[in-house]
């Protein structure tokens, strides 16, 4: 049962989904703020673009701990890197294309939907949101079909 | 720390921790890993459903719990809400970001956490996020 569902193994993920809960819980408690990841997009644009939406309060006055918290992401991979990652830098098939034109969707899609899957995914659900429950099976049921698409596509 | 770079130390520390430890799940967990994504998307591995079941049941333990146990956060401030509204672009923009999953398997925490694990091929998702955001922006400027 368990070699079928998870063939690579499902303590990885469990932990790992533990330490993500555990990171947006940190937060949380001790800065009382909701850290879900897509907003940082358009907060950093705000130090670049005049444009009114960018010039929000709710981007201008968070663009800095948003930033942080990114650096904060990046500095944790790097860790897991050196202590359980062999040191042997990650890489991946995916066509550089694909990664271009499918983040241009991701990006474009997060921010008009005002959250992706820690957004909606984690913050959204754990505050038992009605929206982002709707947003999360949305997206999952045209990362699905697109991603079953692809697959067929490319004769898999 | 709100609108400005003179940030208390101990906010700085709190928030760099936080997303450390989201960072090292993420990077345990091989979500930064493209291919394992798009296996969970293919329905080749399940495993995607236990990080986002495990990162959500500490998520909603904290939520739940944290402000009936304490009056305010630990260093001060009040605690926010996600406040997600049920409209046309929640669910258009949902149903746009997941084309956009399934087709590179990078959604934004991933794509910038990648980069620690020195998985230099996310810079083009992370640009192509960027780019998309801003277009986001731009177009709801007009």
């Amino acid at each position: 049962m368990t070699s079928t569902l998870f063939p690579l193994g499902w303590v990885h993920y469990l932990s790992g989904g533990l330490l993500i809960g555990s990171g947006v819980a940190l937060l949380f408690l001790l800065t009382g703020r909701i850290g879900g990841m897509s907003t940082v997009f358009s907060s950093t644009w705000s130090f670049v673009s005049r444009a009114s939406y960018f010039q929000q309060e709710r981007f201008t006055g968070g663009r800095a701990w948003r930033l942080i918290y990114a650096a904060g992401l990046i500095g944790g991979a790097a860790m897991w890197w050196l202590s359980f990652g062999g040191g042997q830098r990650l890489s991946t098939g995916v066509p550089a294309w694909q990664l271009l034109v499918g983040g241009l969707l991701v990006g474009y899609g997060a921010r008009l939907s005002n959250g992706c899957t820690s957004g909606h995914g984690i913050c959204g659900l754990g505050s038992l949101q009605v929206p982002s429950l709707a947003a999360v099976l949305t997206f999952m049921a045209t990362a699905f079909a697109t991603a079953q698409a692809v697959l067929a596509w490319k004769g898999g | 720390m709100e609108g400005g770079l003179n940030v208390r130390a101990s906010q700085v520390l709190a928030v760099l921790a936080s997303g450390m430890l989201f960072g090292f799940g993420l990077a345990l967990s091989t979500m930064v890993s493209p291919e394992v994504v798009l296996s969970f998307l293919q329905w080749r591995d399940a495993g995607l459903m236990l990080v986002m079941g495990g990162a959500l049941v500490v998520t909603l333990l904290a939520y739940r719990f944290g402000p009936l146990v304490l009056k305010r956060p630990l260093l001060g401030g009040e605690f926010g809400h996600h406040v997600a509204v049920m409209d046309r672009d929640t669910l258009v923009g949902a149903a746009i970001f997941g084309v956009g999953w399934g087709l590179c398997g990078v959604c934004p925490g991933p794509a910038i956490a990648g980069l620690g694990a020195g998985q230099v091929e996310l810079l083009w998702a992370l640009a192509g996020i960027f780019a998309g955001a801003g277009l986001q922006g731009w177009q709801a400027s007009r």
